[in-house]
């Protein structure tokens, strides 16, 4: 079959960012830019949990997962903002991934 | 040493009286002057409402639009707790005493020390030992003897908070872990005070201001109802901190106390007041990204939350003060207890091996940072994190220990105090490096620190 134009909407291009000490866990790079496809194995479109999986099994480096994710949710003291927005406002978890999304992952700080 | 101490506290506590001196002085001749109007009377008396001296030192703020002098009222009407006087405390503390803030008050339970100077710029090195509290006062009296400064020198408590934070208007949480961070968001709540957070680390920094209005905007538990693990929190002891990344972080409390203070916010009533809360913004600063600062849009208040629902699930002053354990609620962290003890040699029995010049690898898995430091003579640093990060199978061995050294050569491991080196040392016998105990493999109880305690007293310890 030739290539339709809905191969190209089958995947979303994503600006993922880590800070605030994440980078650490993944190569210590800041951005990261990703290709997801924009649907997982069932045909429901790419979420959040999705791509939190994703960042956990194909991208990053550090054995040390728990750092990232506790009991299959991202872990307490780690901001999730959807273009510069609190996930919480975006349906957190169960927000569905959009082409050219930024998404920033921001460990909470405690020094002073 | 002894002597050393002694000359800096004796001076300490001389500049100390000095600035209280100073500030009689200051009392006394505006006594004078006062009595001087009033003997003047007709056409002398002071008829303003600052005294005369206040539209030199705060012309320059009260000039700029929409300040004025209602603004400079508000501010010197206001009472404002800094808890924390480190990094964020003092060029908070500064600003605002220098803005005229009637009364600061400061709690810190530390005693300054030679550490924090890079960045606690209102201590001073002959300070050092000095309660960081007095230390603050002394400088700041310095800076505007002219208004009245607190010192609570403790650590703010469940049992002290209501006591020392109901004497204030408005608060900013200057601490440096989650536990003092959720003790004092609630007790915020519970008292109606708006609540100005900055945090910092490293080379980022973060702000936000909560409870503002009182019982309208969203609580520090509302942005982050569960507390980190506790081994994802470090200190900027063991992490490290750039001054003026927590300095700006601290200057921007100061300013968002500022406006606050200038709007009247403080001043509005709980109730009735039916204004729209404005959407929450955190402030994100990271001096490394291209993006330097970047404001993102927070969660309002949170349903249900545990302090601040405002119904009768909420927690209640009483609650607070008797049965909230705020270390408990965050957890503490628990050494790290990998190995058996056959597997862990003290630093007497390798500084012996090492005498012994038989062929052997010590690697200090510290980050290159602290190593570059300070190490023991023939380490080889490896930092924990190429540990972690090795996946195992396939994945080339060389990248932990150099090729060049033979196959039966013990390793040891040092960290800085045992933790890391427990898990290096856990990995290295899970890729069998250790050929099934044929080779030793083991780790330096007690690390550097315990290195420099018993063998090396002159190893600058990080």
């Amino acid at each position: 079959m030739a290539s339709t134009p809905d191969d190209a909407a089958a995947h979303l291009s994503l600006d993922v960012e880590f800070s605030g000490g994440l980078e650490m866990l993944f190569s210590d790079q800041r951005q990261h830019s990703l290709t997801l496809p924009a649907e997982d194995k069932d045909g429901n479109p790419s979420t959040i949990a999705f791509l939190i999986h994703h960042l956990c099994e194909n991208v990053m480096k550090d054995t040390r997962k728990e750092l990232f994710v506790l009991q299959d949710h991202l872990r307490p003291g780690i901001l999730v903002l959807i273009n510069d927005a609190d996930w919480e406002l975006e349906g957190e978890e169960e927000y569905e991934l959009k082409n050219g999304d930024n998404i920033l992952f921001v460990s909470t700080l405690h020094g002073g | 040493m002894d002597k050393i101490e002694q000359l800096r506290r004796e001076i300490a506590e001389k500049e100390a009286e000095l600035v209280q001196l100073r500030a009689q002085l200051v009392d006394a001749e505006k006594l004078s002057a006062g009595i001087e109007n009033d003997k003047d009377e007709g056409e002398g008396e002071w008829k303003w409402p600052l005294a005369e001296s206040d539209y030199e030192r705060y012309s320059r703020q009260m000039i700029v639009p929409n300040f004025g002098l209602q603004g400079q009222l508000n501010i010197k009407h206001a009472k404002v707790l800094l808890v924390g006087a480190g990094g964020l405390g003092c060029p908070a503390a500064a600003y605002l005493a220098g803005a005229g803030v009637g009364t600061l008050g400061l709690v810190d339970g530390d005693a300054v020390e030679a550490s924090n100077l890079h960045r606690q710029v209102a201590h001073s090195t002959d300070r050092v030992g000095m309660m960081k509290v007095d230390s603050a006062v002394t400088y700041l009296k310095g800076l505007n003897p002219t208004i009245t400064y607190r010192a609570h020198a403790t650590h703010l408590t469940p049992q002290n908070a209501e006591e020392i934070v109901s004497q204030y208007d408005l608060v900013l949480d200057c601490t440096d872990h989650p536990t003092s961070r959720y003790l004092i968001s609630d007790i915020c709540v519970l008292l109606s005070k708006p609540l100005i957070s900055a945090s910092a680390f490293q080379t980022s920094g973060q702000l936000i201001v909560l409870n503002n209005p009182p019982g309208k905007g969203p609580c520090y538990r509302c942005v982050f109802p569960k507390p980190p693990p506790p081994e994802s929190v470090i200190g900027c002891g063991e992490g490290g901190i750039i001054g003026p990344v927590v300095g700006v972080m601290g200057v921007l409390q100061a300013l968002e106390a500022i406006k606050l203070l200038v709007r009247g916010d403080h001043l509005k009533s709980r109730a009735g007041d039916e204004e729209a809360v404005k959407q929450v913004g955190m402030l994100l600063f990271s001096a490394m990204g291209d993006v330097p600062f970047r404001t993102v849009r927070m969660r309002g208040k949170r349903k249900g939350c545990f302090a601040c629902a405002g119904d009768d699930s909420a927690l209640t002053l009483n609650e607070l003060k008797t049965s909230m354990d705020y270390i408990q609620f965050c957890g503490v962290n628990q050494p790290v207890k990998l190995l058996q003890p056959e597997e862990r040699i003290s630093v007497v029995e390798y500084e012996r091996i090492s005498r012994e010049s038989k062929t052997h690898l010590l690697l200090d898995v510290r980050e290159k940072e602290h190593f570059g430091l300070s190490n023991i003579r023939g380490s080889i640093n490896i930092p924990i994190g190429r540990f972690t990060a090795h996946r195992g199978e396939g994945s080339e061995l060389s990248d932990l220990i150099p090729g060049d050294v033979p196959p039966d050569a013990p390793i040891y491991i040092v960290c800085r105090v045992g933790n890391d080196s427990q898990i290096a040392t856990k990995k290295l016998k899970d890729l069998g490096v250790d050929r099934n105990g044929e080779r030793f493999i083991g780790d330096i109880l007690g690390g550097l620190k315990a290195w420099k305690a018993a063998v090396d007293p002159s190893l600058p310890f990080i």
